[in-house]
């Protein structure tokens, strides 16, 4: 911890959690999709589902989806940007049977057709943690700069990743694996304490199994 | 050793302002630079930011027609401005002023204004209402903006001690914990001694021990704003008492703990569920069908 965890962050109220928290969700959402998103469909759940109007959460969202940070002053007219730039937002609320209470699932199309599913949780003091894209387990905070490498699940692929990491001086801070079926598609996420940069994730994208290749930047 | 600095007690804090001489704020800069891998110019420059931040918060915060996005909230910091411009309150332009500016910034936050937190969102006003008071009566921003160094040390030595959200230790480890950290900021632009920053920190969390988060509809308006606005005449008051010599018999650090103990043992109801204190009464209830339907 540091002093401006005690005095900051800045940012758009009322709630960190249900705002701040909310804002960070909908932008690593836009960034993993990776391109301009063009519908968005916003399921809240838990608390997200009982206060967001009070809180502006769905507000938070559709800010984060359009790409701004937690601290954008734009962010309370996000409804109104969206319709200007053609964002279509579809938002309803769900029961989830486990899991965070303050959660929600984005889904995003963009304008050249890519789809992808995320579900987050705002775990506090503006913390978030992304736990699901297309329905496979992940773990990022988006504190950590991290790569997310969607790729063929066979022996040997995992270690072509990390010496590319370890060839680059970077050190992994947070690691997991998840896949639906031996030999089908898998997840990485890899955390790390810093050194990403454009240039390592081309090369980890040149790898022969590895399909997709995002980073998120804290 | 400034680099050795630690956060794990307010005693050592003192202890080390008091061998080194210097005001506590600088002893906080130097390390939290040395923490940060950054010159003490850019760590001061990026709390200067914040502090402006705090400061736009102002203007926009006694807007007469601001509200809230619940529809529950807002208006009442130009009330009390226009009170204290008019020179009819009762307790004059320091307290006046920070009661308005309290108010001003927890209602720009309630209706979706950019603000700091300080800890958190919820006490965002109580710092804010102090230190631009006592820049309106002659503080430089450069020793406000210090001032905050101090105010943070505070506040990690609460977080490492108990913590800082309603959530987790009730009202009194939010606006309790922020109020502590503006009469420690006071002493130190009131030019007291480390010591007296220890009494005034205890003071400060003394009086509101106990303190428990019952936000009505959940949502961070109702009471939130007003303690706002009492966190900051009681940073006034402990700074007050303490710059006057008046020592805490229980020592800052004992009371932090206290405070851990007390949050542990509060019913989760009391903390930020709204399943009880204020947020549990009639009139609560029928708020918040009025705005959840
Ligand atoms: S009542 Fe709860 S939500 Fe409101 S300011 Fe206090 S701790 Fe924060």
């Amino acid at each position: 911890m540091n002093v401006f965890d005690i005095i900051g962050p800045v940012m758009i109220g009322p709630s960190s959690s249900h705002t701040a928290g909310a804002a960070r969700i909908g932008h690593i959402a836009r960034q993993l999709l990776q391109e301009e998103p063009a519908a968005a469909q916003i399921v809240l759940y838990g608390s997200f589902a009982k206060t967001y109007k009070g809180h502006g959460t769905d507000k938070a969202l559709i800010a984060g989806i359009l790409g701004m940070e937690p601290d954008d002053p734009r962010l309370r007219f996000s409804p109104r940007i969206a319709r200007e730039q053609g964002l279509d937002v579809a938002l309803s609320t769900g029961e989830l049977a486990e899991g965070h209470p303050n959660t929600a699932v984005l889904t995003l199309t963009g304008r050249h057709g890519g789809t992808i599913t995320v579900r987050g949780s705002s775990i506090g003091g503006g913390n978030i943690v992304i736990d699901a894209i297309n329905g496979m387990p992940v773990h990022i905070s988006g504190q950590h700069p991290s790569l997310i490498v969607q790729h063929r699940d066979r022996p040997g692929v995992i270690a072509e990743v990390t010496d590319q990491l370890a060839d680059h001086g970077v050190n992994i801070c947070n690691f997991t694996l998840s896949r639906r079926q031996k030999g089908g598609v898998a997840v990485m996420t890899i955390e790390m304490d810093g050194g990403l940069d454009e240039e390592l994730a081309a090369r980890v994208r040149a790898l022969p199994d590895v399909m997709l290749c995002v980073t998120l930047l804290p | 050793m400034p680099e050795e600095l630690n956060y794990h007690s307010l005693a050592g804090l003192v202890a080390a302002a008091e061998t080194a001489g210097q005001p506590l704020s600088a002893l906080v800069l130097r390390q939290q630079a040395a923490q940060l891998e950054q010159t003490e110019e850019e760590v001061f420059h990026h709390m200067e930011e914040n502090f402006r931040v705090m400061a736009a918060c102002i203007e926009p915060g006694c807007d007469p027609d601001l509200r809230s996005a619940s529809g529950l909230t807002g208006g009442d910091a130009c009330k009390m401005r226009r009170r204290v411009e008019e020179g009819k309150n009762l307790t004059g332009p320091v307290m006046g002023g920070a009661l308005y500016r309290a108010l001003a910034v927890s209602e720009l936050n309630a209706a979706m204004g950019r603000i700091v937190a300080a800890p958190t969102a919820g006490s965002c006003g109580i710092l804010p209402a102090v230190l631009l008071t006592m820049q309106e009566r002659g503080a430089t921003e450069h020793d406000c903006v210090m001032s905050m160094f101090t105010a943070s040390a505070v506040g990690l030595v609460i977080a490492e001690n108990a913590c800082l959200a309603g959530a987790q230790g009730g009202c009194q480890a939010e606006c309790g914990s922020a109020a502590a950290m503006a009469a420690a900021a006071l002493v130190e632009l009131g030019g007291g001694t480390p010591r007296m920053l220890d009494d005034a920190v205890a003071i400060a969390l003394k009086c509101q021990l106990g303190l428990v988060c019952d936000p009505v509809a959940g949502l961070v308006e109702i009471p939130c704003i007003k303690r706002n606005a009492a966190g900051a005449s009681i940073a006034f008051m402990a700074a007050e008492l303490a710059l006057a010599g008046i020592g805490s018999r229980i020592p800052a650090d004992e009371v932090i703990l206290a405070m851990r103990r007390v949050g542990n043992t509060m019913p989760s109801a009391l903390k930020e569920t709204a399943e009880g204190g204020l947020a549990a009464t009639p009139t609560a209830c029928r708020l918040c069908k009025q705005v959840f339907g």
